[in-house]
């Protein structure tokens, strides 16, 4: 069953790729932060006497709840609208991470896992579709 | 409350970063108990944070050069499956057996972060199938590259679907489901399971949080001071982690998690959650 150990594959090479994807979701994670933060910003002052009761599970407005809403609702300027699009940014980033491994794998001519890739990122806008 | 959900959330990614077990395991727990929040939103907020701290770490992790995206990248057409099999079942499990199991997860939680580590010499040779699907490689050791072999492909594929649909039935990373299926199934140097295990966090959790956002699980007023308290704790905590003892913070996390697994049992049995 087991055999001896082939050489390694091209380490150093997908090292460089890593560190570019690693860096562009960092950016992300701060350009997220400022979109939510602006919204907050704008939301808090008007309503921080407001107590919103979670207790009782009543589901977001469909506004709120795909994509194209909520990028409406956001560049109509309410502030709800504008929290939620950078959460939506924010769930995109390991998807970013997914495409760009597709093109990382096709540029180093390994295409089964570009194979790989391309399924996880088909179950990924299953998901985002809305499943 | 957006105030006080933020404080806690800063502590919960305080600990989660100086432990290296992650904040989402007290996420659910802290907005439920202590907040009241139904556990359905609550597991949306941690959900996103979970991706937030995976995201936002991935630059620190990736410069070690330790992950192995070959791996990962395979290992994650389970998490995702599994992932969305856990989003679809939470719509059809009562909130109390939910509880229930998080309670579970979070008692065998408390026990992995005080169990002494056990070393183990990671594989030199590997299966056929882990050869065939090309992920044995290379990790830094003392600055020389060297070799490592893959076992059990099978086994470890079969433990991270199941780590995906936890993630995905409850909002957590299961970080710690995934290190054990790379560290003790497939026999990875540790190093190499616990960054790709932060590699697949981000990926896995981004797999439910489309079904959940479409759902209305995911509100933006309360997420808010959750994403960023708890980025901003793990920031905090990465910064200090170098000069502070980890073992008495582990034993202080274990047993704030052992206290929540009990409150997370016994509301879940009561039926109160």
């Amino acid at each position: 069953m087991r055999t001896h150990h082939v050489p390694a594959n091209d380490t150093a090479k997908d090292h460089t790729i890593e560190v570019i994807i690693g860096n562009l979701l960092r950016i992300c994670v701060i350009l997220v932060v400022i979109i939510v933060g602006t919204g907050a910003l704008l939301f808090l002052p008007s309503n921080a006497s407001l107590m919103t009761s979670y207790r009782r599970f009543a589901g977001e407005p469909l506004a709120l709840r795909s994509v194209k809403n909520i990028l409406g609702l956001a560049n109509s300027g309410d502030a709800r609208g504008i929290m939620q699009a950078g959460l939506l940014l924010l769930i995109l980033t390991p998807i970013l991470r997914v495409v760009f491994s597709v093109f990382a794998f096709l540029y180093e001519k390994d295409y089964l896992y570009v194979l790989f890739t391309l399924v996880v990122l088909g179950i990924l806008a299953f998901s985002l579709s809305g499943g | 409350m957006t105030g006080l959900v933020g404080m806690g959330a800063i502590g919960a990614g305080l600990l989660g970063s100086l432990t290296g077990l992650g904040g989402g395991v007290v996420i659910v727990p802290l907005l439920t108990l202590v907040f009241h929040v139904d556990i359905r939103y609550a597991i949306g907020a941690s959900l996103i944070s979970v991706i937030a701290t995976s995201s936002g770490s991935a630059a620190a992790y990736v410069r070690e050069g330790y992950s192995n995206i070959r791996i990962g990248m395979f290992l994650e057409i389970a998490t995702t499956l599994g992932a969305i099999v856990g989003a679809f079942l939470s719509g059809y499990i009562s909130t109390s057996v939910i509880a229930i199991i998080f309670g579970a997860v979070l008692f065998y939680s408390a026990y992995l972060s005080i169990r002494p580590r056990e070393e183990h010499s990671p594989a030199h040779v590997s299966r056929k199938l882990a050869v065939k699907l090309r992920l044995p490689s290379t990790y830094p050791v003392e600055g020389e590259m060297l070799q490592y072999g893959v076992n059990n492909v099978t086994g470890g594929f079969s433990l991270m679907g199941v780590a995906g649909v936890l993630s995905g039935l409850l909002g957590i990373g299961s970080g710690a489901v995934k290190v054990l299926a790379m560290d003790h199934f497939m026999r990875l140097p540790f190093k190499v399971s616990t960054t790709t295990s932060n590699f697949m966090i981000g990926v896995t959790a981004a797999a439910s949080a489309g079904i959940y956002l479409h759902r209305g699980y995911i509100d933006p007023v309360l997420a808010m001071p959750v994403v960023l308290g708890v980025l901003g704790g793990s920031l905090v905590g990465t910064k200090i982690l170098s000069r502070s003892k980890t073992r008495s913070l582990r034993i202080l996390f274990s047993i704030v998690i052992f206290v929540l697994a009990m409150e997370m049992l016994y509301n879940g049995i009561s039926g109160k959650l």
